[in-house]
């Protein structure tokens, strides 16, 4: 019997979606009116929701305690780079590990999905060394370059290569397509939504990344939004929460507007589903 | 335009050949249709031609090049695909498009050329509509469009058919060959309906095991079969076959002992209500188990001592009898020998039935 002929299980199901949508709502609805108080609203008992006071104040107070414009683009310039060489090595190596069968291939595919399984905190020391070596220490090139490309990407891509119906290649060979652009006009439309999918989270977790430019750069120059924000809460006489959260703001901000672009292209790209 | 030849050409799929000693030329301008079961390799020798797939042995001769080694988009040949390919991503002129525009052919031309196809194959209300759009005799009609614009000297076109329901089949038939005829290109087409190769095509190639079995006209086909397996796989009902010791047996029919089957056209039989044998005429008796009433046509299934066969009849239904009596002329008659091929010097002709008459006999 469906759920919308049972009147309590139909409650019980909203109920379930509300406190599901709540634990994931509360915490940042928190974030947004901390960031909008004065630092004594932030720490009286019992809490306050909204704030008698709006303080827009407290963003320009992050934004002007560091370099903060300087983090900003180079997180964008970070992410958005990293996106690029991603999109261009993990195409043509899918496509290649999808369509061609080669000598040493499946070797090949092999250890790329065994790279997956090697944690990025095993391999800093190494890459470290080697951007030491380099001389790229404290560049930006120290945080775009480790990430080239990403075996995860190259593993969804060539799924759904795979996917794509051998006649509609066939027929492009016969449209006297070269190589790229088979690859251009047909592949790459058709794994649309994976491509989408994949550049949110690629871009989520560049953006958000902490780690990585933590030890690889020491000078604000190459430092991104991530460590610009913790800095906020080195205040005199305990975290300013205020700040910190506007802070936050301005990091989140930006995941927000990329994922509302994306989302209305995955729900776009999903009707490419291909015609039978 | 061109004619395509292909010598000793051979297929091997790792160790299994599935095409062997294939040689075949397909006249400049005709309408040739490869015909045969599933895996009789008529697909794979038309992706050869196209050169999607690349043969094992021999030489592929298109025009007056040898085209083995020469890339699909180089060998002035267009496929239209049985799920028709459309690129779902491309609206429909996009799709008739793609092919032009990495020819680099200038725009003004492009539209031109496009503007007359679609013309033609009554596309030009859908040209900025998306493939999942269209319904399926519309999608065919691009896939068809796409092939047309590039002007190709050769149509491949692997069961274009096949995904089409049964009246837009027979339309769509009809257009192909109009098509064809205005075109005066050469066409190849793949398909394992009979009906569809008699009906389409002006030369058959009728394939099975990788082989050849017989390439010929419709008709001479159909009214002179090379062996067992064109006369069983061309004709609705198959011919009727018999195997020489059931009929020495049931029918006391007297025949030379290399010949190994005796078949019949279902409509080369008649059924009457005599009891005895006409002169030169087979006489079978046998009850009727079905009809199946066409129309215009009824096909009975008998049952008879040596199994069951059909009869074709364009007389009115025999609606009551059960019982009845077939009689085939001797000169309906086809011989098959051991290795299922025609034994066409042992058959029976009218010369020969005339002596018969005459109270001589033959061995």
């Amino acid at each position: 019997m469906p759920i919308e002929q049972r009147p309590l299980l139909k409650v019980l199901h909203y109920l379930g979606m509300v406190l599901l949508m709540a634990a994931f709502v509360i915490p940042f609805l928190w974030m947004i009116s901390t960031s909008l108080k004065s630092y004594a609203e932030t720490v009286i008992f019992p809490p306050k929701w909204i704030p008698s006071k709006i303080m827009w104040s407290n963003f320009t107070a992050a934004w002007e305690s560091g370099p903060f414009l300087k983090y900003f683009m180079n997180s964008v310039v970070v992410s958005i780079s990293i996106l690029l060489l991603q999109f261009t090595t993990i195409i043509l190596a899918a496509y290649a590990f999808a369509r061609y069968r080669f000598k040493g291939g499946n070797l090949l595919f092999g250890i790329t999905m065994v790279t997956l399984m090697i944690p990025g905190q095993l391999i800093f020391l190494p890459v470290y060394l080697l951007m030491s070596k380099w001389g790229l220490l404290n560049t930006l090139f120290a945080l775009i370059l480790p990430f080239s490309s990403s075996a995860f990407g190259i593993f969804m891509l060539r799924q759904s290569f795979k996917q794509v119906q051998e006649e509609l290649i066939e027929a492009a060979r016969l449209d006297e397509a070269p190589e790229w652009k088979i690859i251009l006009k047909i592949m790459v439309p058709m794994a649309r939504p994976t491509l989408v999918t994949f550049a949110l989270f690629s871009f989520i977790a560049h953006w958000n990344d902490y780690f990585w430019p933590l030890v690889m750069t020491t000078t604000d120059a190459a430092r991104t939004l991530p460590i610009g924000i913790s800095k906020l809460r080195e205040v005199d006489g305990g975290a300013a929460w205020h700040i910190l959260m506007a802070g936050n703001m301005i990091l989140v901000i930006p995941i927000l507007i990329v994922f509302s672009l994306a989302q209305r292209h995955i729900i776009k790209a999903f009707v490419y589903s291909g015609v039978k | 335009m061109a004619q395509i030849m292909l010598k000793n050409i051979e297929k091997r799929f790792k160790q299994e050949k599935v095409i062997e000693g294939l040689d075949l030329t397909i006249e400049d301008g005709s309408f040739t249709v490869l015909v045969g079961p599933s895996g009789c390799g008529k697909s794979t020798t038309l992706r050869m031609i196209a050169g999607l797939e690349q043969q094992s042995d021999g030489q592929i001769w298109i025009g007056d090049r040898c085209v083995n080694g020469i890339e699909p988009g180089k060998r002035n040949v267009a496929m239209v695909f049985q799920n028709y390919a459309l690129y779902p991503m491309m609206t429909v002129k996009e799709n008739i498009e793609f092919g032009l525009v990495n020819r680099k052919m200038p725009k003004a031309e492009r539209e031109k050329v496009i503007r007359e196809i679609t013309e033609i194959v009554g596309l030009a209300d859908y040209l900025h509509k998306k493939p999942q759009a269209l319904s399926g005799g519309q999608r065919q009609r691009v896939a068809l469009a796409r092939a047309m614009v590039k002007s190709p000297a050769v149509f491949l076109m692997d069961e274009p058919l096949s995904n089409l329901d049964a009246k837009l089949r027979s339309q769509m038939r009809t257009e192909l060959i109009q098509l064809h005829k205005r075109l005066g290109a050469t066409f190849v087409f793949v398909t394992h309906d009979q009906v569809e190769a008699m009906s389409m095509g002006d030369r058959i190639v009728i394939m099975d095991k990788g082989r050849i079995q017989q390439a010929d006209s419709p008709m001479q086909i159909y009214d002179d079969p090379d062996n067992l397996f064109t006369a069983q796989f061309i004709g609705t009902p198959p011919m009727n076959i018999v195997t020489r010791s059931k009929a020495v047996e049931a029918w006391d029919y007297q025949v030379d002992e290399s010949v190994h089957h005796i078949g019949f056209r279902p409509e080369k039989a008649v059924m009457t209500m005599d009891k005895k044998a006409a002169v030169g005429k087979l006489h079978i008796p046998a009850r009727i188990v079905t009809r199946e009433t066409l129309g215009a046509e009824i096909i009975y299934q008998l049952e008879s001592t040596v199994g069951t066969f059909y009869v074709k009849s364009f007389l009115k239904p025999l609606e009551t009898a059960v019982e009845v009596n077939v009689s085939v002329s001797y000169t309906d008659l086809f011989y098959f020998g051991q290795d299922g091929q025609r034994v066409r010097a042992l058959e029976p002709t009218e010369v020969q039935e005339r002596l018969v008459i005459a109270g001589g006999g033959y061995a």
